[in-house]
């Protein structure tokens, strides 16, 4: 590890190792663990091996081969762990939605309110494949992320196009995320994260002279002209309008914190900081007074026990906060438990309820570990890229993906109010999966131009003839 | 740009300690109190998710469990004869809780309780299903049977006890309600909880009214005045003379004088003629010459006042600091001093076991599922509410009362009775059916082997049956005679 720190903060013409053999040993483990945990799930339920194993594991160990080939072909340099990482958490996330599918109490539960109940584990598996396939397409066409700085723009109305879609659309479970069409649904907001770094990382890239410098200090802070508050007032405003009309916290907050961080990030200047910190006080207070969908999200949080006594709004987060008591520090083990009392969403916003309460604490602390250890890959893959646009990328992403990762585990917690989003890999849903591949795949990709050996610098005769004259 | 990146990886780091330290909080910190608060279902589905242990009575099971098809509780409790030993069992519902023994030892029925901690762990490691203990009853079923039976249509309640032991014989409280039909969570059960609810159903059916109703002990609360007159000297033989007139004005007030039960030979009458023919005039002026203070030491070394954990918890049978009048009143059990059942089978235990009074109880052991004894409940004397003299002149006095007075139909041939009648009456000016009261004891060859309070709180009989001796002491009668039965 020192070696690869060392080799990427310097430009060296040895070569620095490329790590391939190391991502896979590591790719190995991740397929492997999911594995036993599938067995662990059926013996557990049933007393007998899944009759699905062989090909479930077959399935993740070829998805995540075929990634390795790719990544040693297209980006030979890249972060080793990055693909173990997102390999294990997505084949965890498969064991745990079969695990939830096999819940006859959700199943009764679906069909007292008139649903058809359906597996959701195959569906997963699907858009896991599809996620692979995203991962893989992102690696062979994106031959350099410097590219995408040209789409800078094009970026920004894409993202304006993604997030104000779900306007359009019918609200599904009290949230305006969705775009649905036909029997298919997308959840635009997923993609828009990745689209919207795109945008803010070419945007501050340009601008961020002008942003760092021209400024006035005041009171031992740098404040911004008026003019360029701008984007800033700009980004804040749309934050509010996704909260205000599709009531969506979550994305909400994840884009004002991005921006927040790249801004900061970018120019250097502490008082963004407070800037960003003070309007999303003011917006959220804000919003809060008069939004009843937002107010309620607060109470559930203060007092997630309330809803027994009043009978009103959900004992999503008090069935959670049982879940994870009841696990306590071993938990039950996988299959064992009855994280299915959350009922509605048991799979994908609150899937880390059943981890909390089959894996127990410990299971939980790993989990989030190994989200923590990808935010932190990412944050050193923006620390060695070598343009400022990669930089800004890198953190904006990895910052995205860790701040999600907060909202939702600490919403499920009851650490924070609940926001509706779900957990990177783990959770269910299509968009989630295909999105978080691709940004995965981004930041492969910057690793791997960060990591790369810079060309050999052209011989020069009278280099060992130079003379450094100190004053 | 690399200095705020650090930062910003900081940042994260916070991030990520923040959900480390939370989920510590929630897993390891307040699991405990998650997993057990009230709103968990996993403490209900845990707890139904095997055979529950049983609660025995004379050998035999009186609860059970039944195999379900629902989601979340494997297992239903059901009962036997569930209207008959509700006021023993209690109930265990997977929806609205557990009462009583069920709840009380629920740790030995689920297999939870630590006492069992060396089971569980073998059973895990022999890869045996977890099993719950029995609780083991001093409860005698043909007693109990006799005091259901008895009590039929009527409402009213049963104690017996074994007066040598403090052993609960027989509990019945009736209207009472089956604990099978509320046992489950099905629409069915929901509707007979709320048909059972105390909002729903003035006639209380999940009261159990001989261990928590009180109610005016009437004339029977005149042992309880005669063993204060004795013991405090007032009187010291139950032949001689009391110092009683004819007719008689309770203290303090002017109007009519307090009448007695038709015209009975109360002038002066010693203190075992005034209880066979029940003078109220006498135990009125008693109470009163005593006083307050007396008088509540009295009932008090006789239990009143405060609960007793059977372990079922009672409610406390009251004899209050009260005026001169309303003291006197309540030495003829008509005043603001209240009794449970219970507490009356216990005055006439203490009687019986000539004087010594030893603390009910109904929970003779806990087994573990591998029938090794968990507890084992050992007689105990609770005080000593007289001395075996005075014990002896009332039992005298009680035995004469089923002889030649009001007792009369508590006779059972070839057994020492001692018995009193009580009617309590109710309402203004008497205006509501009284309250029929029974308090007996049999005598065997060792000792007494049963005490028995029988109260009849309303009846479809006209009102001019309704007297202790009439409808109170048969079914008294029946118990002790059920009880003798089993002896032999």
């Amino acid at each position: 590890m020192s070696s690869s720190t060392t080799s990427t903060t310097t430009i060296s013409t040895a070569g620095p190792p490329s790590r391939r053999n190391t991502e896979l040993a590591m790719l190995a483990f991740a397929v492997i663990i999911p594995v036993f945990a599938y067995a662990n799930v059926g013996l557990a339920l049933s007393d007998e091996m899944p009759s699905g194993m062989l090909s479930y594991g077959l399935g993740l160990g070829l998805l995540a081969g075929i990634g390795h080939i790719v990544v040693r072909k297209f980006a030979p340099y890249a972060d080793p762990l990055l693909l173990p990482l997102a390999t294990l958490l997505n084949g965890l996330g498969l064991v745990l939605i079969w695990r939830l599918d096999q819940s006859e109490r959700l199943a009764r539960a679906a069909a007292s309110q008139g649903f058809a109940y359906q597996a959701s584990a195959p569906n997963q598996l699907m858009y896991s494949a599809m996620g692979v396939a995203f991962f893989i397409g992102v690696l062979m066409l994106l031959k350099d992320h410097r590219i995408l700085q040209r789409y800078t723009y094009i970026s920004m109305a894409g993202a304006l196009v993604l997030l104000v879609m779900p306007v359009f659309f019918p609200a599904k479970f009290g949230a305006r995320i969705w775009v649905t069409v036909g029997s298919f649904s997308i959840q635009p907001a997923e993609f828009a994260k990745i689209v919207i770094a795109v945008f803010f990382a070419g945007y501050l890239m340009v601008k961020r002279d002008a942003l760092a410098l021209a400024s006035r200090r005041f009171m031992g802070l740098y404040l911004p002209r008026g003019r360029d508050l701008g984007p800033i007032l700009v980004v804040w405003a749309m934050s509010i309008l996704i909260l205000v009309f599709e009531t969506d916290l979550g994305t909400s907050l994840l884009f004002f914190g991005m921006f927040v961080v790249m801004l900061y990030v970018a120019t250097e200047r502490t008082s963004w900081i407070v800037f960003g910190l003070l309007m999303s006080a003011v917006g959220a207070v804000g919003v809060a007074t008069f939004e009843p969908h937002v107010q309620q999200r607060v109470d559930a949080w203060l007092d997630p026990f309330a809803v027994y006594e009043t009978g009103q709004g959900t004992e999503q987060i008090a069935q959670a906060l049982m879940a994870f008591g009841s696990g306590g520090v071993m938990g039950t083990g996988l299959g064992q438990g009855n994280s299915d009392l959350i009922g509605f969403a048991a799979n994908s916003d609150f899937i880390l309820a059943t981890v909390g309460e089959e894996l127990g604490l410990a299971g939980t602390m790993a989990i989030l570990l190994l989200y923590g250890l990808i935010v932190e890959r990412g944050v050193r893959t923006a620390l060695a890229a070598r343009d400022p646009f990669g930089k800004l990328l890198a953190i904006g992403l990895s910052a995205a993906f860790g701040i999600q990762v907060f909202v939702v585990a600490g919403g499920v917690m009851g650490l924070i109010p609940l926001t509706g989003m779900t957990m990177p890999f783990l959770a269910y849903g299509g968009s989630s999966v295909l999105a978080n591949w691709a940004l995965i795949a981004i930041l492969i990709k910057i690793s791997d131009t960060a990591r790369r050996p810079a060309p050999a610098p052209a011989p020069s005769p009278d280099a060992e003839m130079t003379q450094v004259v100190r004053p | 740009m690399n200095k705020p990146l650090r930062r910003i990886a900081i940042f994260c780091g916070l991030l990520v300690l923040a959900l480390l330290v939370r989920d510590n909080w929630i897993q390891f910190v307040q699991a405990d109190e998650l997993a057990d608060h009230k709103h968990n279902r996993r403490v209900e589905i845990a707890r139904y998710s095997q055979p529950r242990g049983n609660i025995i009575v004379d050998g035999k099971a009186i609860t059970g469990s039944k195999e379900t098809n629902g989601t979340d509780f494997k297992y239903k409790r059901t009962y036997t004869d569930g209207e008959m030993w509700a006021p023993v069992t209690g109930y265990a519902s997977q929806v609205y809780g557990a009462t009583q023994l069920e709840n009380l030892h629920d740790g030995i029925l689920t297999g939870d309780d630590d006492r069992l901690f060396f089971n569980r762990t073998l059973d895990m490691i022999t890869g045996k299903s977890k099993k719950g203990g029995d609780v083991i009853t001093t409860l005698n079923a043909k007693a109990q049977k006799a005091a259901f039976q008895g009590l039929g249509s009527k409402k009213g309640a049963v104690a017996a006890l074994d007066p040598r032991t403090g052993k609960i014989l027989a509990l019945a409280s009736t209207p009472s309600y089956d604990p099978s039909t509320i046992a489950g969570g099905s629409k069915k059960d929901e509707e007979e909880w709320k048909r059972l609810d105390e909002k729903n159903n003035k006639d209380v059916p999940m009261l159990n009214r001989a261990l928590r109703q009180t109610y005016p002990p009437g004339s029977t609360f005149k042992v309880v005045t005669a063993a204060a007159a004795l013991e405090n000297g007032l009187y010291d033989s139950i032949d001689e003379k009391t110092n009683s007139p004819l007719p008689w004005k309770l203290p303090l007030t002017t109007g009519q004088p307090l009448p007695n039960e038709g015209n009975i030979p109360c002038k002066d009458a010693s203190l075992k003629l005034a209880l066979q023919v029940s003078c109220n005039t006498v135990f009125g002026k008693i109470s009163d010459d005593l006083g307050n203070e007396k008088m509540i030491e009295q009932a008090e070394k006789f239990g009143f006042n405060e609960t007793v954990d059977t372990p079922v918890r009672t409610a406390a049978s009251v004899y209050p600091e009260d005026n001169r009048p309303q003291n006197a009143m309540a030495g003829i059990g008509q005043a603001s001093n209240r009794a449970t059942p219970l507490q009356m089978a216990m005055v006439t235990a203490a009687i019986a076991n000539d004087g010594k009074m030893m603390k009910p109880y109904m929970v003779d052991k806990l087994r573990a599922p591998n029938l090794n004894v968990v507890e084992q409940t050992e007689p105990d004397e609770m005080s000593r509410p007289m001395s075996s003299e005075t014990a002896h002149k009332l039992q005298d006095m009680m035995e004469n009362v089923v002889e030649k007075g009001t007792g009369t139909s508590a006779r059972i041939s070839g057994v020492t009775v001692g018995g009193k009648t009580g009617t309590a009456q109710r309402g203004v000016a008497n205006s509501e059916k009284p309250y029929a009261w029974f308090i007996s004891y049999a005598k065997g060859e060792d000792g007494s082997p049963v005490a028995v309070a029988v109260v009849v709180e309303d009846s479809q009989a006209s009102r001019g049956d309704i007297s202790g001796g009439g409808l109170a002491a048969p079914i008294a009668k029946s118990v002790m005679k059920a009880v003798l039965d089993s002896e032999k």
